[in-house]
């Protein structure tokens, strides 16, 4: 049995009046890292919650390491980590004082399990006199880690763990979950940075409360139908402009120093038809090239 | 019980780290006792009276003497006619005058008998009254004096007593009322926010997806705030005994120990706010609208809980400083023992059960 089942999971807020989630299934293996990717607002945190019992689903039914989220929570409650997406520990107390109180609360010792949170724990042990409060964002998020972590968790349950964090820190923080995983966690992360989806094994992509994939990136990225290139020019705003003017091109969307584009119709000639066209407006410094699709491509095809 | 005091240490430290919290925990009770105790007394202090002495002999010298004495006047010697007395009053400065008639001694001493006039500002008729009743007492007592002296029956003999309080001191009404007043407010306040930051902070968050147990939370949170009340309990008692002369005529023990049970009625009430709110703000706003004023109203100490309308009568039985204020002015002023305050007691520990059992069954074990 999978560690994490979603089954047609549905939450509204408000009577009803905002719906969160709608309609979520998903599964998570054992020992998997598995990504919820999207926006925010998307429904990432909602879906979080119901999983770690915080909140009860309107619809449907969802399992923890086997046990019903709504009427064994107290079994789900002892063996999960949870870190949620705003720094939840106590900012009067030293980092030292967090860790042992969440050890003492889970019924363990920091010697206990030192063994799972060393990697981590030894990057902030120097400040561990400190309070909690005053870390920078990275050491905080590392800090929570830590305390999630310190009972040995079955499953773990990040909410958006990198928002707010220097793009160093993200690439340490991703490594860190990686060699968890390694370790047997089941891991289960959100992330609005579409970028961090290729880090994932498998991924859900979710939109305004609805599931649109769950694949693995690769099999997303694979999975887009159209061919994809990439454009530049000297003037990039009137080349936007121009583009989703010309009726050859089918999407166009801006991404860093390129814009990605597709075909109405994509036919051998559809290239140069296009040069010719952006050269009888003037554009100079033109170059154009077919691209394989990112994750973020992807993500805006399956929004459409 | 390790969990349980991993809790209490947290929230030890919570508590001690807040320097704002401190402040409120011990600036507040200090404040108000020596409010309560120097400047809202209803003792009136430094009344400034005129003395028209028509005699000018040797007993109303020694009775004009006496009363510049008393702590409680500034006299001025000045001769009035009827016109000018009640044009002094106009202005409002004096409340009271007192005139000797002219051979004042010597209808004293071969009459036997003398009367001096007494004329109070009864715009005020509580200031009037008081004044009065100090003035009187004063030349009663010079009477007393004559009378051990000569062993004639001069004049008419009153004997005045002012039963528990022979002083006429404002502070012993305030000194209980001050105590049920600054626990019931300290604790409410105090505990009201405290289960209600966890949830604003998000901390609720982490420790809810926990094996933690309810009752361990709710009560770990009280534990510090008791302690930290009986403190402030005897910091209370040190200033009333040591700086307004106000002594314990009852046993201490009692004293602690019916203040304790008081102290957890209003800490069960703080972590119910707490658990019912869902914002800091909701909670000390509950908690100091809904505290603070039916606490000063329905207490009895400022307010006598006899000269109401019966429905607010009714009312008042429904907070437990009411019953607070009764035991202590009991056992503190009257030095009465536990049989005299069973019943008191008995209200204020069934209180304390069933909103300790409110707040615990009302803690939310999800988010929402």
């Amino acid at each position: 049995m999978a560690d994490v089942i979603l089954q047609n999971i549905g939450k509204t807020y408000n009577k009803g009046a905002v719906k969160a989630v709608t309609d979520a299934s998903f599964t998570v293996e054992q020992g998997e890292l598995f990504g919820l990717i999207g926006p925010d607002g998307a429904g990432k945190t909602s879906i979080f919650r119901i999983l770690t019992t915080l909140l009860l689903p309107d619809a449907g039914q969802a399992w923890v390491l086997g046990n019903d989220v709504v009427k064994n929570y107290k079994a789900i409650r002892q063996q999960v980590g949870y870190m949620p997406g705003r720094f939840s520990l106590y900012q009067d107390l030293t980092v030292e004082e967090n860790l042992r109180f969440f050890a003492t609360v889970f019924n363990t010792t920091i010697q206990q399990n030192y063994h799972l949170i060393s990697d981590i724990y030894v990057q902030i042990e120097p400040f561990k006199h400190r309070r909690a409060g005053n870390l920078s964002g990275g050491m905080k998020q590392k800090l929570a880690l830590c305390c999630a972590l310190i009972h040995k968790p079955k499953v773990l349950f990040l909410d958006e763990p990198t928002t707010g964090v220097d793009t160093v820190s993200r690439k340490e923080f991703w490594l860190m979950l990686n060699n968890l995983q390694q370790q047997g966690i089941t891991i289960l992360v959100s992330t609005p940075y579409m970028d961090e989806a290729t880090l994932c094994r498998r991924i859900a992509l979710i939109q305004e409360g609805k599931i649109l994939s769950v694949e693995t990136p690769q099999q997303i990225t694979a999975a887009f139908p159209f061919a994809l290139y990439a454009i530049k020019a000297a003037q990039m705003n009137l080349l936007l402009s121009h583009l989703r003017q010309s009726p050859l091109i089918h999407t166009c969307h801006t991404f860093g120093e390129y814009h990605h584009i597709t075909f109405a119709q994509n036919t051998p000639h559809s290239q140069s038809h296009l040069l010719g066209y952006l050269a009888a407006l003037s554009h100079t410094q033109v170059e154009l090239k077919p691209i394989v699709p990112t994750i973020e491509d992807c993500f805006i095809n399956l929004m459409n | 019980m390790k969990r349980f005091f991993a809790f209490v240490r947290k929230e030890f430290h919570h508590v001690f780290r807040d320097p704002k919290t401190m402040l409120l925990l011990f600036g507040v009770p200090v404040a108000q006792i020596l409010l309560f105790g120097f400047a809202l007394t209803n003792e009136i202090k430094n009344a400034h009276i005129i003395i028209t002495d028509n005699a000018q002999d040797i007993a109303s010298k020694q009775i004009a003497a006496k009363l510049a004495a008393n702590t409680n006047f500034i006299t001025h010697q000045k001769q009035l006619n009827p016109q000018q007395i009640e044009e002094t009053f106009r202005q409002g400065k004096v409340k009271l005058v007192v005139i000797f008639p002219p051979n004042f001694n010597h209808d004293l001493l071969h009459l036997q008998k003398a009367q001096v006039q007494i004329i109070a500002d009864a715009s005020d008729p509580n200031t009037a009254n008081t004044l009065t009743t100090y003035a009187t007492a004063i030349i009663m007592d010079y009477q007393k004096q004559l009378w051990q002296n000569t062993n004639l029956p001069l004049s008419i003999h009153t004997d005045m007593r002012m039963i528990y309080n022979p002083e006429l001191k404002g502070i012993t009404n305030f000194v209980p009322g001050v105590m049920a007043l600054v626990l019931m407010l300290i604790c409410v306040l105090m505990t009201s926010v405290s289960i209600v930051r966890e949830k604003e902070l998000g901390t609720m968050e982490v420790l809810l997806v926990s094996p933690f147990n309810a009752v361990l939370v709710v009560i770990s949170k009280a534990v510090p705030y008791f302690f930290l009340s009986l403190v402030n309990l005897t910091v209370i008692l040190l200033l009333s005994v040591l700086v307004m002369g106000m002594p314990v005529a009852g046993s201490w023990v009692l004293l602690y120990a019916i203040s304790a049970l008081f102290i957890l009625t209003a800490l069960s009430l703080g972590l119910l706010i707490s658990n019912v709110t869902n914002s800091q703000q909701t909670a000390m706003l509950i908690s100091l609208m809904g505290m603070l004023l039916p606490t000063l109203i329905f207490t009895g100490f400022m307010f006598p809980i006899e000269n109401m309308p019966l429905p607010l009568q009714v009312m008042s039985n429904i907070f437990p400083s009411k019953w607070y204020y009764i035991i202590v002015k009991n056992v503190m002023i009257k030095g009465l023992g536990f049989t005299a305050i069973w019943k008191e007691t008995l209200i204020l520990l069934t209180a304390t059960l069933l909103l300790m059992t409110i707040s615990i069954a009302k803690f939310k074990t999800r988010l929402a």
